[in-house]
């Protein structure tokens, strides 16, 4: 079933238009559970309340502010938030193009397909010069009143629009200090890197299934049918041997796996 | 799901920083029989500059789960989790249950796989997490932070954490493990389900002029004023006008849990990398 289109835009590179559906590239398949009233197991709903006396407030009452100090809120009005609103508009602009490792893949955040919309001409032969130059376009557009940054990608001969976080919520590993703790010995890195060689493989999503998702799933049929089937209880375990034993007796058991 | 604890007065910005002195999650990392003992933090922040709910004389609010049958206020206790099998009927499922659910072998991040990190997607990464070692772990972490630096590659692996399933990929930035949760294949539709059209043959000249357009406007590198938050400098700015200005300010008793509870991500992270967090 094809799905809908959830915007409609243009690419632009300085005055060149590419004209792009946008589809959800994402199929949620987490299981989904309902928060229930215990006793009456129907469904709950929320509301904002006064901690103090107890009491519902509307929405038509709620006001909206940012804390400066503790206590102390500054009141931002509706007005005022929506000024802050970035214009409508209908663009997706390039900024610039990018060799794709420049991307640190904690900025990635939730991917969209784009369609042609129109002039299929242009799209293939966007995504067919994204693909050969092996870059990625760094694009920003306004949608559902929402600034974004995304990076524009080829992915198999059709274009592809990830939405990038802003620098602000990433955090940096350079702005850790490094773990503290002895450096390894050359015998163990050689060992581990022996170790790491024989679980070198091709990334293929398709080898790792979800299988607790069907573990989930089942109970709840079998649930549903009135059974009620017995879990193992959960039993914590735990420690080994030396570091160097414990890597060698890995790589003898990975090599004899491969004969 | 209303797993986490809530104090019954109310809840606020500071119970979620108080969560963040925790580890997400902890657990062990293996890789062949190595197994390293790890704690999981959060590798990003939510919001910047979060707004909160006000009442009419500016107190803040708290949300509160209520029923819609009976419309009164529900605490955590007085709720379960339920699956919808038909209409309106529901299967209570418990956080015991899912726990036990899980197979032994699955709590661990087992690193199955190792491969070149620039070769997955970026259409399958969704969160970001960092591994601080734990109960003495440090050489076995470095070690394997270090192989994996060298060769430039990514662990794979699922593990089941906090009631849920996830594909992880492992990999060092700064001598530190990061690890991105990522969706599974079925979670990334493909182009013919989304129904979008097949390649057809193009010309090689409109080819060709995308193709110099890219290289016209390329850079080695990317520019991080790019990914400046500038809706939120927006929104900050006019909150400093306004208290220049006095303008539109109140001041509630400030309830004494703020004090000084506020903990920040990173010191939190820097404490658990120098070995300084007391196993609890």
């Amino acid at each position: 079933m094809a799905a809908r289109a959830i915007w409609k835009g243009n690419i632009k590179i300085n005055s060149t238009k590419v004209p792009v559906k946008l589809f959800s590239a994402v199929s949620d398949k987490t299981v989904r559970f309902h928060i229930l009233d215990a006793k009456s197991k129907t469904r709950v709903k929320q509301h904002m309340i006064d901690p103090e006396s107890e009491k519902e407030i509307s929405s038509e009452e709620i006001q909206k502010g940012f804390e400066i100090e503790p206590g102390t809120f500054v009141i931002l009005d509706k007005e005022e938030l929506e000024a802050l609103e970035p214009e409508a508009s209908r663009e997706i602009e390039i900024e610039q193009f990018v060799p794709p490792q420049e991307v640190a893949p904690e900025y990635y955040d939730r991917p969209y397909y784009l369609g042609p919309d129109g002039d299929t001409t242009a799209y293939f032969a966007l995504a067919e010069a994204l693909h050969k130059q092996e870059k990625e376009g760094i694009a920003r557009w306004v949608m559902r009143k929402q600034p974004y940054v995304g990076a524009l990608r080829a992915e198999d001969g059709h274009l592809v629009l990830v939405t990038l976080r802003n620098a602000e919520e990433v955090l940096s590993a350079k702005d850790l200090p490094k773990p503290a703790g002895r450096a390894p010995e050359k015998k163990e890195l050689s060992m581990a890197k022996q170790l790491v060689e024989l679980l070198k493989g091709e990334f293929d999503p398709k080898d790792f299934k979800n299988e607790y998702r069907e573990r989930v799933m089942e109970f709840v049929e079998k649930k549903a049918k009135g059974h009620k089937p017995k879990l193992r209880l959960v039993k914590s375990k735990r420690k080994t041997a030396s570091l160097d034993k414990v890597l060698s007796k890995s790589i003898e058991a990975l090599k004899k796996k491969a004969a | 799901m209303p797993r986490k604890k809530r104090t019954t007065k109310s809840r606020s910005a500071d119970a979620e920083n108080a969560r963040g002195a925790r580890p997400f999650w902890s657990g062990t990392l293996t890789f062949g029989l190595v197994s390293v003992p790890v704690d999981l933090y959060p590798g990003q922040r939510t919001v910047r500059a979060p707004l909160r709910m006000l009442g009419p004389k500016g107190e803040p609010l708290a949300r509160r789960y209520f029923s819609e049958k009976t419309g009164r206020d529900l605490e955590d206790d007085d709720m379960v989790r339920g699956y919808e099998v038909d209409k309106d009927k529901y299967v209570i499922v418990t956080d015991e249950e899912l726990e036990r659910l899980a197979p032994e072998q699955s709590r661990d991040i087992d690193l199955r796989r190792f491969v070149d990190l620039q070769s997955i997607p970026p259409l399958y990464f969704d969160r970001s997490y960092f591994l601080a070692p734990s109960d003495g772990s440090e050489k076995a972490y470095k070690l394997l932070a270090e192989t994996m630096q060298k060769s430039d590659l990514a662990g794979i692996a699922t593990f089941v954490m906090r009631g849920k399933e996830y594909l992880v990929a492992i990999f060092p930035e700064n001598g530190i493990l990061r690890a991105e949760t990522m969706r599974f294949a079925d979670e990334i539709r493909s182009p013919k389900e989304v129904g979008l059209p097949e390649k057809k043959k193009l010309p090689a000249a409109t080819v060709k002029k995308f193709e110099t357009l890219i290289k016209k406007n390329s850079d080695k590198h990317l520019s991080l004023k790019e990914l400046k938050d500038e809706k939120t400098a927006a929104l900050l700015k006019l909150v400093e006008k306004k208290r220049k200005q006095h303008k539109d300010i109140v001041e509630v008793e400030a309830p004494e849990r703020d004090q000084g509870k506020v903990i920040d991500l990173m010191e939190v992270l820097k404490k658990s990398l120098a070995g300084k967090r007391k196993a609890a």
